[in-house]
């Protein structure tokens, strides 16, 4: 077999494929600004992208990127930015807007650890903030959260899909190491994901149309209520869009939930455990919004305890909790600041939890 | 055959780290296998230490972060102390004879010093001392076989260095070279 | 009200815009938004581009603009709105994209955004509204309020140990090599209302061109900030805010 061949399967960096990716999904616009573990992206489109295509744009600072997308967006284009944690953070004003204007658009974190400016090396301590909605008011991001770099590439595609049938803005969010390494991926091919123009964008009043206005304020709560309302329900409908991805879940005495890079470490972590006769599954959850709660709560009724691994102080393990709620035990495990586990240390708190349980092998 | 190896390379910015791994890297993908390369990265990158992991395996990679490795190329002092104790028994592990004044003192792993430096020199390029390193590696392992390492040069050389494509070929076919003598020695 | 069909066409001497909707304002009595707007919708009649032009709104008084501009619009962020207006005239070159910001929006909170829309060059027109206080949030100090001019945050006057000097953003910005039209007006008379208009004219003219950042500063009045009758405050405007920020053409192509 030699893959060389083929020339849509090539090794790349995460970053790279990400951005590739973003080209073959037919992007008009990409407004961004330098922070590591995520320049390659602007690199390689501000290298890569056809300037016929769209706009690569540095913006001079993160808050000016994400308005930049607020009014590319606004006016009913296929656009993207793309940050790592502390830029997210100076975006999350302009993400409300955006979310308030139900306006689609992908938006990329390639988290690093923190608080403050932290460090460079990965780390999921913004799950809070991107599953929660991050900025001021009631909304959320469809977030989707890859694995693996063949991930990074495939949820442009994904991400942008639902942005825009959704119209709500779509995270990726990822970390250092995925942006970082290089894997074999397949390229996803271009003109799979068609464009229309939307009726609500503000590109020029027709004189046969009303005028489009993208609005996010309401001087009547009555109205603002209402905007809530409409917001709320489409989150509800948002639901039937969960994914997630279960692994040697049949007759699993444990199960962990992990996502992104920690669920690939917890999956070498089961190879060992495997080993020793003890039966643990892994559910890894590739939609953090909508989160798959339902099959936590049904695999709760059959498991005898939970371990949720996180690269952070514990916070996707607050949703697990409320699905399992109380059907079982529910412990966690997270590094944090940059600093991985090793699935060692992960076999040793699955060790500890079968021996506080007295789980049979 | 079942595949699966996890190599680390480390040392100095500006030895030709990153690069080493990614060769090796493409050379895996050549071969149909499931690759993964990480290198550290940040300031790391701006001349400071330098270190990338590759694993190569014929199964679904896992975790591709390793902490244990099947070989550890190590060309600088800072690297073989950190390293040196992360090699499994029965591993490799190849260092630069020029750099490194403590040499690991396990007795269960296969350790071989090169003078690549030297040979590298003596070839009149010096850039070249990683691909004499890389050629001890591929003649004293089974990972990839060295037809593929040389095609995978042309995929990581840009192609304005494609013209310096014959002397890494040189460079590899002459780490082979030494390490076939000193495993003959 | 009035409709024109009850006026002999020989009798009319002016009308509204027909871009300008029937929706009352809300700015103050006196206040110079109102004009500001109404010229706008003026020229993006005259010019026929109602069906091509975008506008970026701000957070300050003229946050409702939409209500009066009967064309798309999106209202932005506080200070973004010149990056608003970037990204969608980057996305559209073939628009015509305006921003419309206070001094509080402009030139405090969206320094940045101002220096780097300019500095680019976007082929956008900026309109600048300083009227040296915050109208909206009730009167506070912006950073162009002269030294000594009392608001509810300096009660005593400003002074430059405190809050520093008045900000003169107009001709900091001429200095930027992508501000190809730089000029300030005022709407306190007449003649300033029919330059302001011929310069909003030239500036969409400009940006057809591709030739760079258009930027326009409006010196406007605050009654009710300032705590005057209209009247009053069109003179202070006169004897105060012009001799700090004086009129005419700063930038002009060559």
């Amino acid at each position: 077999m030699n893959m060389s061949y083929d020339k849509n399967v090539r090794l790349m960096k995460g970053n790279e494929a990400l951005a590739e990716a973003a080209i073959r999904a037919e992007i008009d616009g990409y407004f961004g600004y330098p922070i590591t573990p995520q320049s390659e992206i602007l690199e390689y489109l501000s290298k890569n992208f056809n300037e016929e295509d769209g706009v690569v744009l540095q913006a001079e600072s993160e808050i000016a990127a994400i308005n930049m997308v607020f009014g590319a967006a606004g006016s009913g284009k296929r656009v993207m930015t793309s940050t790592s944690s502390p830029g997210m953070s100076l975006m999350l004003e302009g993400v409300s807007y955006i979310a308030a204007a139900q306006l689609p658009c992908l938006l990329v974190n390639i988290s690093r650890g923190g608080p403050g400016l932290g460090t460079i090396q990965p780390s999921q301590a913004d799950y809070f903030q991107s599953t929660k909605g991050g900025g001021h008011g009631d909304y959320r991001l469809i977030v989707l959260a890859p694995n693996s770099v063949q991930e990074m590439a495939d949820f442009v595609f994904d991400a942008i899909y639902l942005a825009e049938k959704y119209r709500n803005p779509a995270l990726i969010l990822s970390d250092g190491t995925l942006g970082q390494m290089m894997e074999k991926v397949r390229l996803p091919e271009k003109g799979s994901l068609p464009k229309f123009i939307p009726d609500w964008a503000a590109k020029g009043k027709r004189k046969d149309k009303e005028r489009n206005i993208i609005l996010t304020s309401a001087v009547d709560p009555a109205v603002m209520e209402n905007l809530n309302k409409e917001l709320q329900k489409k989150y509800a409908l948002l639901q039937s869009e969960v994914r997630y991805e279960l692994n040697e879940i049949e007759d699993a005495q444990i199960l962990i939930v992990a996502f992104g890079l920690s669920a690939r470490i917890c999956n070498k972590a089961q190879e060992i455990v495997k080993e020793k006769g003890v039966s643990v599954g892994l559910l890894r959850p590739i939609t953090l919004y909508p989160f798959p709660s339902d099959t936590i709560t049904k695999l709760s009724k059959k498991v005898q305890a939970i371990l949720v691994v996180e690269l952070n102080a514990g916070q996707m393990v607050e949703d697990v909790k409320l699905a399992v709620n109380g059907n079982c035990p529910v412990h966690f495990y997270g590094r944090m600041g940059g600093e991985l586990p090793t699935p060692e240390e992960i076999y040793f708190e699955l060790k500890k939890i079968i021996d506080e349980q007295s789980i049979e092998k | 055959m079942d595949k699966d190896h996890e190599i680390i390379f480390a040392g100095f910015g500006g030895q030709g780290i990153l690069s080493m791994g990614k060769i090796l890297a493409y050379a895996g993908l050549e071969e149909g296998y499931e690759v993964c390369w990480l290198p550290s990265y940040g300031p790391e990158m701006r001349g400071g230490t330098a270190n990338c992991s590759v694993i190569i395996s014929s199964k679904k990679i896992s975790s591709p972060i390793s902490t244990n490795y099947d070989c550890g190329i190590l060309l600088n002092q800072p690297s073989m102390d950190k390293f040196e104790s992360k090699i499994k028994p029965g591993g490799i592990l190849l260092y630069e004879t020029a750099e490194i004044i403590k040499v690991s003192e396990r007795d269960d792993i296969n350790i071989l010093g090169l003078s690549a430096f030297e040979e590298a020199q003596k070839m009149e390029v010096k850039q070249v001392a990683n691909m004499i390193i890389l050629g001890a590696l591929i003649n004293n392992t089974c990972i990839v076989k060295i037809d593929s390492v040389l095609k995978a040069l042309e995929d990581v050389l840009p192609q304005r260095h494609h013209h310096l494509i014959p002397i890494n070929k040189k460079a590899l076919l002459k780490g082979m070279e030494i390490a076939e003598k000193e495993v003959l020695n | 009200m009035i409709s024109e069909c009850e006026i002999e066409n020989l009798e009319l001497v002016y009308k509204k815009p027909k871009t300008l909707t029937e929706t009352p304002m809300h700015y103050c009595p006196g206040c110079g938004h109102g004009v500001i707007n109404k010229v706008l919708m003026e020229v993006i009649d005259e010019l026929n581009i109602q069906d091509k032009v975008v506008g970026a709104a701000p957070v300050g008084c003229s946050v409702f603009e939409y209500r009066y501009m009967d064309i798309d619009m999106i209202e932005s962020p506080h200070g973004r709105a010149s990056a608003v207006a970037t990204g969608v005239k980057r996305v559209n070159p073939d628009l015509y994209v305006f921003s419309y910001q206070g001094d509080g929006d402009l030139a405090a909170i969206g320094t940045s955004e101002t220096i780097h829309t300019v500095n680019r060059g976007e082929n956008i027109l900026m309109l600048f509204i300083n009227n040296a206080i915050y109208g909206m949030t009730g009167g506070q100090m912006a950073p162009t309020t002269l030294i000594g001019q009392k608001t509810s945050t300096s009660p005593y006057g400003r002074t430059v140990k405190n809050s520093g000097f008045p900000i003169n953003m107009t001709e900091l910005i001429s200095k930027l090599d992508g501000a190809y039209f730089v000029t300030r007006q005022a709407v306190h008379k007449p003649n300033g209302v029919r330059k302001l208009k011929k310069a909003i004219q030239k500036s969409f003219e400009h940006q057809k061109e591709n030739k760079g950042t258009c930027f326009i500063e409006v010196i406007s009045n605050c009654p009710a900030g300032w705590g005057m009758t209209p009247i009053k405050s069109n003179e202070w405007l006169e004897e105060n805010l012009i001799k700090m920020y004086p009129l005419g053409d700063i930038k002009v192509p060559k």
